[in-house]
């Protein structure tokens, strides 16, 4: 989880990474999942709140959710 | 309590550079209608894919181009590609607007007689005319326009047995600055075969040389190359006049208009480089009234425009099959249509839009067709929202190459449909199933089940 809170976010999504002077834009669903993520929410329930929030099943927020990690992975964002 | 629309997670890195000349991508606009036809309700009742035909497309763009010759040059005459696309309800709408039609196979010349065209009105072109071919189309008063010397001897020799004197033009190939020089067509204008011909035809005495025609390549965008192809065709005209009192009826200047679909590595768009009908029918009529025909005579001006009359006509409706991540990362996105129904893709960058409005975030996407092949590949990396399973899609630009040179590979062909000018929608070819290849094949008794 340090490695999210070493990152500059915007409220409208706009992510700056210091470590390598990177910058990232992200939507709506995808600064509430990083939020999730830094007050240690497990996936279990990030797709809960998706879904209570969100018109969506649970399948699909899941699927979308576990392709969002990986990107902040591949980014080097999240361990 | 009214939950929000789900909008799936995405992040985008910010890519640093300089921007190109021409801004950012402006966002892809939805189509949500064809002629004002909800393209949703057309898949609901015809499957998913389906090509749709434009007819009031096809009229206006005929329209057009009839416009830009007739108000620059006394007779001027289209002649229909049929191997363009020779689906009978849009040969029938092209030759309902005046078109007479050009075909370059027994299979194509059966079609047009079928369709209702006067033999007289029929332009034999190709290298693949058998003698049964040959014998029908000249019995017929039909245009052959000869392409080699094997067909010409073949005619010679058919002479005596045809009740009609043959009608012929030959074809002329020659340098008028396209690159590459389509030389494997008709005779050659530089090295004296385009001569050769005339004289062994003339000489015979039997047959009559009606026109001259040239096909100077496909997707010409440089409108002078057809000026130079007439001025050289009227050079032809009056030495055969000199030698033989000969006049030349017609000048055929084939196809070859580009259409607005952009080619594959073309830096700007075709949308913005495409000559108009209006560009080459100044280049072309201006180089006829320019030069001298024997006589003072004005020939008959016969063009052969497939690909520019029809392209914007067609559409091809379908649906979303996967998203899915390649190795590196990138976003591919498989759709039901692939290079078996737009064999073109290979050579153009077909614009393809969502029907509905999906998300307001695009990606960098491969848009797959859904065949069992790597090089099935309808658009490599363009900016393209993020569409759902299920999703509709629409291509534009299909009319032309398409419903002609479509594969049947692993899958049945689908529907094609037409909307009429008051919008209704006709079924104008059926769907493929597998009574089609039932028919078509035979089982062995020894194979056969007991």
């Amino acid at each position: 989880m340090s490695k999210l809170n070493s990152l500059a976010i915007s409220d409208n999504g706009f992510i700056f990474k210091p470590s390598t002077g990177e910058s990232f834009t992200t939507n709506e669903l995808g600064l509430l999942i990083i939020h999730h993520l830094k007050e240690g929410k497990p996936a279990n329930e990030i797709i809960d709140e998706i879904t209570t929030e969100f018109e969506i099943d649970k399948v699909t927020a899941g699927r979308d959710l576990y392709e969002y990690l990986d990107f902040l992975k591949r980014e080097n964002m999240l361990d | 309590m009214n939950k929000k629309i789900y909008e799936r997670p995405v992040l985008r890195k910010v890519v640093e550079g300089i921007p190109n000349k021409f801004g950012s991508v402006k966002r892809l606009q939805p189509i949500e209608t064809i002629d004002n036809v909800p393209i949703d309700g057309i898949i609901e009742k015809y499957g998913s894919p389906v090509f749709v035909i434009s007819e009031k497309t096809m009229r206006e763009t005929y329209r057009t181009a009839h416009r830009a010759f007739s108000t620059r040059y006394p007779k001027v005459q289209f002649a229909w590609s049929y191997k363009t696309n020779y689906l009978d309800a849009v040969c029938r709408i092209f030759h309902q607007e005046g078109a007479w039609a050009e075909v370059v196979s027994g299979f194509e010349y059966e079609k047009a007689i079928d369709n209702g065209t006067p033999g007289n009105k029929i332009i034999f072109n190709g290298p693949d005319k058998s003698d049964a071919d040959l014998i029908r189309a000249i019995n017929n008063k039909s245009l052959v326009h000869i392409d080699h010397f094997d067909e010409l001897y073949t005619i010679i020799g058919l002479v005596d047995k045809l009740k009609e004197r043959p009608q012929v033009a030959i074809r002329v190939n020659m340098d008028t600055g396209i690159i590459p020089q389509w030389d494997r067509f008709g005779f050659n204008y530089e090295n004296g075969e385009a001569w050769n011909a005339i004289n062994r035809l003339l000489s015979n005495g039997k047959i009559d040389l009606i026109g001259l025609h040239i096909h100077i390549g496909t997707y010409i965008t440089m409108s002078k190359a057809y000026a130079t192809a007439v001025e050289k065709l009227a050079a032809l005209a009056n030495k055969t006049y000199d030698r033989f009192q000969t006049s030349i009826g017609y000048i055929d200047v084939g196809g070859g208009f580009a259409s607005q679909n952009t080619l594959q590595g073309a830096y700007m768009l075709a949308t913005d480089t495409t000559p108009s009908f209006d560009d080459y029918a100044h280049s072309i009529t201006t180089a006829m009234t320019a030069v001298n025909f024997p006589n003072n005579e004005t020939p008959m001006l016969i063009l052969e425009t497939g690909r520019a009359l029809i392209d914007d006509a067609g559409w091809l409706a379908g649906t979303v099959l996967a998203n899915k991540r390649l190795a590196d990362g990138r976003r591919s996105m498989v759709i039901d249509a692939g290079v078996n129904l737009m064999f073109t893709a290979f050579w153009y960058d077909h614009e393809i839009y969502p029907v509905h409005e999906s998300s307001f975030q695009s990606e960098p996407t491969t848009i797959y067709g859904p065949l069992c092949m790597n090089i099935d590949v309808i658009r490599k990396n363009i900016d393209f929202p993020m569409l759902n399973k299920g999703d509709h899609f629409v291509v534009k630009r299909v009319g032309a190459y398409t419903m002609t040179q479509w594969m049947q590979f692993i899958t049945y062909r689908p529907n094609i449909v037409l909307i009429d000018e008051k919008g209704e929608v006709h079924l104008v070819r059926k769907a493929e199933d597998k009574e089609v290849f039932r028919r078509q094949e035979l089982v062995p008794e020894y194979l056969q089940n007991k």
